[in-house]
């Protein structure tokens, strides 16, 4: 019971320090500019952005796609890792939960930014034609948002409990709230059967929603005539693409709220070196498919496609070609293989590299393919002829990404960033495997 | 006294549906005795009507046995936009040997279409296939593809294909998601990234067309975050007319009509579609994309102009002439 009360004064969660407060205060800042921004838009339209008739989608899409990437990151860590009993995924888990409800939910709102006339949102479901692969979208995001939630809130319901009389006394509307998420849990026999066999459905649900909903994002693309999108590596090439992101984001919260919460003695090297060699393997995955995308098409390019090849590899967007590709895949690969770099440490700058590189991926993946169409581009204003985000699209994506980092810190401010009633359990049960392995 | 009023609602409601129900059948007894009397009234007369019959013949009836049948009054009331005009299927060929870049066809679709954009409709090309071959000019319209890609990603159905081949857009239900522009391989979508500014036009037009806004008159006016396109005229091909890029073209470039009648005319010349392809050799640009346009092309062969003459008409920087819109 000792050992309880120790676990619970490490892992509840706490009140935001001085640094809490200020982060929170910048990215509330940045959200603030940026629906300041997104009112402008609605007001004089889309011309406040840099996308024209070429150019028809920009960051808002790649921001988009990099949403719906990092959100896979709860189907793999949490489902795949659970159902094939991997110990170790027990202190990440919270975490890769909550990053993947921020994320699929940022996309849902990011989807939006981009349409012109977010007035007529509900035509999207008065007409919704089911050819379309928005449709597919406007049917799997709230399906994925909805299990994700569930994903992250059945494990939760001990913990709740846990707080609720941990708070008893101190803080009366907290453990009163708690009280209430915990759906009066007493930790029953029953009431463990049924949260342990509602996980395992969940957990089995999310696998395939994930993997159709990563599918669906690539075929928004692949279902278009497009060079460089037309393509029917797609579907893989984003699945092992979001395999890498979610990661990489995973990674760098870990770190961060490891540091933060001063977690080091339930998030060991040992997490560390299992993450890392995961990442590996991903970001393996992910280069193998890059060849196939990039290399192979080389032999038989039509003249179309051997234009837009040679303007990523060589042209105006080889710096983001190659950052994206060295940077965001083979610098982390060589980092991690060395027992050196699998540390907290170098991990913290493997995790930017691999969030950043996969942000700019989708950049170059949406971009180049718009600017080189079919029939020449002519008639047009000379700047249509390229395109980089304007100042709305920036400060508008920018708060995207801060509001994702909000219900990140949110979350984490409120709910145990490592599950408490699982790690006292895993205590009991396996004593010895904690002392053999940091 | 509360009860009272209720009593007295009650009353007044029970009192209110009595009246409604004698209204209803006295209504329908009226009408009765009403078509009687006419009925009574013709035959006293005997009156006999001189009719004639489908093929021609005049033949007399007696009024009585005559009976009005339903028809529309209107025939546009029954017209529906999304099927269009029956029994037509419209097509389009573009004979590149007599292209000259005179950009007649782009001034005149600009024109009429309000178009206060950056890009024009229609467009003009300066194509070369490979560095060896002869350089030619080619005009470019929506295809109006028979399998179109823009309609097959279209999550609401704003942009739709009717049976008379057109693929319009209704301006009214899109919500500016732009996948239709992603999707189209010949980048032929404009897009209203802006409040289109087409001044007192747009209200003008609103009242002159008579079902009010409408897919048929597409860019009168357009609409801030919806896409346009070249949409055949169908304003114009109603009224019996050409589109206007074929009447304003002075060298007869574009010939419209109809596949199933199989003319094709330019206004000047009127000839048979299938034999036009077969003599000039007709195919259609991205054929092996398999989206069926219906603009056919006549290859640039036996020149009637120079390619040279199009140049000082060139411009790669504009399409749409924006001088006189102050
Ligand atoms: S040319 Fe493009 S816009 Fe026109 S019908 Fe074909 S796919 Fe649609
Ligand atoms: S922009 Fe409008 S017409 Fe085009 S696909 Fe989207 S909803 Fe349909």
């Amino acid at each position: 019971m000792k050992n309880h009360q120790g676990l619970l004064e490490d892992l509840a969660p706490r009140k935001f320090g001085k640094r809490g407060k200020i982060w929170t205060g910048i990215l509330l800042i940045f959200i603030a500019a940026g629906i300041v921004a997104y009112i402008d838009q609605l007001i004089k339209g889309q011309v406040v952005t840099n996308m024209r008739d070429y150019a028809l989608w920009g960051i808002y899409i790649s921001n988009f796609v990099f949403f719906v990437a990092t959100s896979f990151v709860g189907s793999v860590t949490v489902a795949v890792l659970r159902l094939t009993k991997n110990k170790w995924r027990t202190p990440l888990v919270r975490i890769a939960e909550i990053i993947s409800l921020a994320s699929i939910i940022m996309a849902g709102i990011t989807i939006v930014l981009d349409m012109a006339r977010p007035d007529r949102l509900l035509n999207l479901f008065l007409y919704a034609r089911l050819q379309s692969p928005i449709t597919w979208d406007v049917i799997i995001i709230p399906t994925y948002i909805a299990l994700s939630f569930l994903l992250l809130y059945f494990p939760l319901l001990p913990d709740f409990a846990l707080l609720k009389n941990y708070h008893k006394g101190k803080n009366s509307t907290l453990s009163k709230w708690y009280g209430r998420l915990s759906l009066k849990w007493t930790g029953s026999k029953a009431q463990k059967a049924l949260q342990e066999k509602s996980i395992r459905l969940v957990a089995f649900i999310i696998i395939p929603v994930g993997i159709l909903l990563q599918t669906i994002d690539a075929w928004l693309f692949s279902t278009t005539y497009r060079v460089g999108w037309d393509s029917t590596n797609m579907g893989a090439y984003f699945i092992s693409g979001a395999f890498v992101a979610g990661l990489g984001a995973l990674i760098t919260v870990v770190c961060i709220v490891r540091k933060v919460r001063k977690l080091e003695s339930y998030i060991t090297e040992y997490h560390f070196d299992k993450l890392a060699k995961f990442l590996v393997l991903a970001c393996l995955t992910y280069l193998y498919f890059n060849v196939n995308e990039y290399l192979i098409p080389i032999f038989t390019a039509t003249v179309e496609e051997e234009i837009h090849l040679n303007a990523l590899v060589f042209g105006e967007y080889s710096l983001l070609f190659w950052f994206s590709q060295i940077v965001g895949l083979i610098l982390p690969i060589i980092i991690l293989i060395f027992e050196a770099g699998r540390r907290p440490g170098p991990m913290l700058v493997v995790g930017f590299m691999v969030v950043i590189g996969s942000w700019w991926k989708r950049y170059i993946i949406v971009t180049p393919t718009l600017l080189s169409p079919f029939l020449p581009i002519e008639g047009v204003p000379e700047s249509w002829q390229s395109y980089f985000p304007s100042l709305h699209e920036w400060i508008i994506t920018v708060a995207t990404l801060a509001m994702a980092l909000l219900i990140i810190t949110l979350l984490i401010r409120y709910l145990p960033a490592v599950p408490i009633q699982r790690t006292a359990d895993e205590k009991v049960m396996y004593p010895t495997e904690k002392d053999l392995e940091p | 006294m509360r009860d009272n009023s209720l009593k007295a609602r009650r009353n007044f409601l029970g009192k209110g549906f009595k009246i409604g129900l004698v209204t209803i059948l006295g209504g329908i007894g009226l009408s009765k005795i009403a078509s009687r009397l006419n009925a009574n009234s013709n035959k006293s007369e005997e009156y006999k009507m001189d009719l004639m019959t489908t093929d021609g013949v005049i033949i007399q009836v007696n009024a009585s046995e005559v009976q009005e049948i339903e028809q529309p009054t209107n025939p546009d009331i029954k017209y529906n936009v999304r099927e269009g005009i029956p029994n037509r299927k419209f097509v389009m060929v573009i004979d590149l040997a007599k292209c000259k870049n005179a950009l007649n066809c782009v001034e005149s679709c600009n024109k009429h279409h309000f178009v206060t954009g950056d890009n024009a409709w229609i467009k003009v090309h300066k194509m070369q296939d490979s560095k060896d071959s002869a350089p030619y000019w080619m005009p470019r319209t929506c295809m109006h593809c028979d399998k179109p890609a823009c309609v097959t990603v279209c999550p609401v159905d704003a942009t739709f294909k009717r049976r008379d081949g057109l693929v319009l857009i209704d301006n009214e239900r899109c919500i500016g998601c732009r996948f239709c522009m992603a999707a189209c391989p010949y980048s032929i979508r404009v897009f209203n990234w802006s409040d289109p500014e087409q001044g007192e036009m747009s209200e003008v037009m609103m009242h002159a067309v008579p079902e009010g806004l409408h897919p048929e008159y597409a860019g009168m006016p357009s609409i801030k975050g919806t896409p346009d396109k070249c949409d055949f005229c169908p304003h114009t091909i109603r009224k019996g007319e050409l589109p206007h890029c074929v009447k304003a073209c002075p060298n007869g470039v574009f010939y419209f009509g109809d596949q199933y009648e199989d003319t094709v005319t330019n206004g000047e010349e009127t000839l048979r579609l299938g034999k036009l392809l077969e003599d000039k050799a007709g195919y259609r640009i991205l054929e092996e994309l398999g989206t069926e346009p219906r603009v056919y092309y006549l290859p640039p062969v036996n020149r009637l102009v120079d390619f040279e003459d199009g140049l000082e008409n060139y411009d790669k920087y504009q399409s749409v002439d924006k001088s006189d819109i102050e």
